[in-house]
């Protein structure tokens, strides 16, 4: 298929139609309303679902209620809002509901702006509302790469029962680049009438069925806990992608950086590549699960003295870095999250600052 | 002759852990017998709230969704959205619909979302011990208003019926009660009319029924039927409130 021209929250918009996900629940907030503006048009001409709820909050749990009942869902959203859907994150995940959650951040904390900002990796990765669970997030840096990681959400949200995140920010779902829409990235939708609440005329066995989060007995909460842990423990294994740039060199500096920061810190890569500077980048494309072990590979490199995690927040991915490094180098910081992103000068000066 | 009372099919054979006199039971098994009327047990998904009703899906043999608290009405618009065809019901306590899910009832019905709400109105809140509900009476004791309910500075107990009737979206809403077996009756046929309004495809389909809470009343069953019946029934009118055209 040709490329085309899109905006980043409606080619977003378009990516969930060709994987397949006929229904959208939303309520509007900058930066990413453009998103529902594209689809309240797009969904009727597929036959399919278009409603703003009244608030973030009954959104969520309008998601909850469609992934229940088996049928392939998302909803759009920024930061304060995803606060507020963060109620029925919780819900999905301990209910097992395959859902897909689309984050286009802005700064906070409170209403902070709607510029773009890294500032929601925590809520993201360590789960922004109660109890025990993960979001399986992936972070895209461009418009291509939003449309195959929004495809493939649906795919890995049926594969592990569970609800996904693509965390862009506000650059992401603002700018136009080409893309395409990979047709492999489709995937036909799993048989769901073992869970979900879709009638019990559905399925053969006429037993019903209950999507649930209450467990009484300690014991069966215990083991509803430790189903969603293999889950995510077969993330761990099967999940992680991220990408290395100029990491065949002798490089001084070990970059981890992600998203729209990490478009950046490849160009500044470039520029103190010709004063004959190397340095490499990691790229987590998953935020959660986090490429661990390759953190720990990269760091180890011996030309490499230290390592430092540039993001649009105040220091929060570092947290995961210094996890991984364990204590091998000196784990650096730089970030910004006013709104402005720091350009390719000022990234060169904090390395060589290092050097 | 053959058997002329048996159980219906849509409930399970569970004993319920509602307390003596409580009359959850009861609007439990008008539902399995609407339900069983209009033989949809297999394409009925009810939502469940939080409240003594949270373990309801062990009580009804049909698709179960367990919801937040007071978001039943928005998980029973994300499956009637995405499944018209599903036959789709919340039951819900006043803690859960008219305090802390009060935004999602009232946008539900206003949208004219074609699903069921049974709403059960017994003045208190009942899982979590006897707190003050929005549709407590003035004067009425709870735990969280020891003295009684003080409308000075907590407001006059809210009337869900009426309020919805007022949307000019239109609906079914009405108001029964389980206190006499004439009342049982006519809950029975409300109850089974918001359920054909749903098969219709008409409209949003309200059912309010009176009902009590001996426990934390603090009185025998038998006294919280007549406290009911003398306090909250002039209060909380019986009636249609609002029928589609």
């Amino acid at each position: 298929m040709a490329k085309v021209l899109m905006k980043g929250n409606e080619a977003i918009g378009e990516a969930a139609i060709r994987a397949g996900c006929k229904n959208y629940f939303a309520y509007p907030i900058t930066p990413q309303s453009e998103v529902a503006e594209y689809l309240v048009k797009r969904l009727p001409e597929e036959g399919g679902v278009f409603l703003q709820g009244e608030s973030e909050v009954a959104v969520g749990y309008m998601i909850f209620g469609a992934a229940g009942a088996g049928e392939r869902v998302m909803t759009t959203s920024s930061s304060p809002g995803i606060s507020l859907m963060s109620e029925a994150l919780s819900y999905i995940a301990a209910a097992q509901c395959p859902a897909v959650f689309v984050n286009i951040v802005r700064g906070g904390p409170g209403l902070g702006g709607i510029l773009p900002s890294q500032g929601d990796y925590f809520q993201a990765t360590k789960g922004g509302g109660h109890g025990d669970y993960h979001l399986l997030v992936m972070a895209p840096d461009g418009v291509q790469e939003a449309v195959e990681m929004t495809m493939l959400a649906f795919t890995l949200a049926e594969k592990y029962r569970g609800p996904v995140m693509i965390m862009g920010d506000g650059l992401i779902g603002q700018m136009m680049e080409p893309v395409e829409f990979p047709d492999d990235l489709k995937t036909e939708p799993t048989n769901k009438d073992d869970w979900a609440t879709n009638g019990m005329d559905t399925r053969k066995s006429k037993k019903r069925n209950l999507v649930k989060s209450l467990f009484l007995d300690p014991a069966a909460l215990n083991d509803n806990n430790l189903a969603l842990k293999a889950k995510y423990e077969q993330m761990k294994k099967e999940e992680v992608r991220f990408e290395l740039y100029n990491s065949d060199t002798d490089y001084q500096v070990l970059i981890t950086s992600y998203g729209t920061m990490s478009r950046v810190c490849r160009t500044a890569i470039d520029m103190l590549k010709e004063e004959g500077i190397e340095v490499a980048m990691l790229r987590p494309k998953t935020l959660f699960p986090f490429p661990e072990k390759a953190v720990f590979d990269a760091a180890a490199k011996d030309s490499c003295k230290a390592v430092i995690s540039i993001e649009m927040s105040m220091g929060q991915m570092v947290e995961d870095v210094e996890r991984c490094v364990k204590g091998q180098r000196p784990v650096e910081f730089y970030g910004e999250c006013g709104g402005d992103i720091p350009s390719p000068e000022k990234i060169i000066d904090i390395i060589k600052g290092l050097l | 002759m053959g058997k002329t009372f048996t159980t219906p099919k849509a409930l399970s054979k569970n004993h319920t852990h509602y307390c003596p006199g409580c009359t959850h039971g009861i609007v439990h098994r008008l539902v399995a017998e609407a339900i069983d009327d209009l033989g949809i047990q297999g394409k009925t998904v009810g939502i469940a709230p939080v409240g003594c009703a949270v373990l309801a899906y062990n009580y009804f043999d049909c698709d179960f969704q367990e919801a937040a608290h007071g978001r039943a009405p928005a998980i029973a618009t994300g499956i009637k959205r995405v499944r018209p065809d599903l036959m789709v019901f919340t039951y819900q306590g006043d803690g859960d619909l008219a305090s802390i899910g009060m935004g999602e009832i009232i946008h539900a019905a206003n949208r004219g979302e074609k699903f069921t709400t049974i709403f059960i109105n017994n003045a208190i809140y009942g899982m979590t011990g006897g707190q003050m509900a929005p549709t407590t009476m003035p004067g009425q004791r709870a735990t969280t208003a020891p003295t009684g309910r003080n409308t000075a500075d907590t407001g006059m107990p809210i009337r869900m019926a009426n309020l919805l009737a007022e949307l000019v979206t239109p609906g079914y809403v009405t108001r029964q009660a389980v206190l006499k077996p004439q009342q049982v009756n006519k809950t029975k046929k409300a109850i089974k009319q918001a359920f054909q309004y749903q098969m219709e495809n008409r409209c949003f389909s309200f059912v309010e029924v009176v009902s009590t809470c001996p426990t934390n009343w603090g009185l025998t069953p038998l006294d919280a039927l007549k406290w009911a019946e003398d306090t909250l029934l002039p209060y909380y009118e019986l009636g249609d409130f609002k029928v589609p055209e």
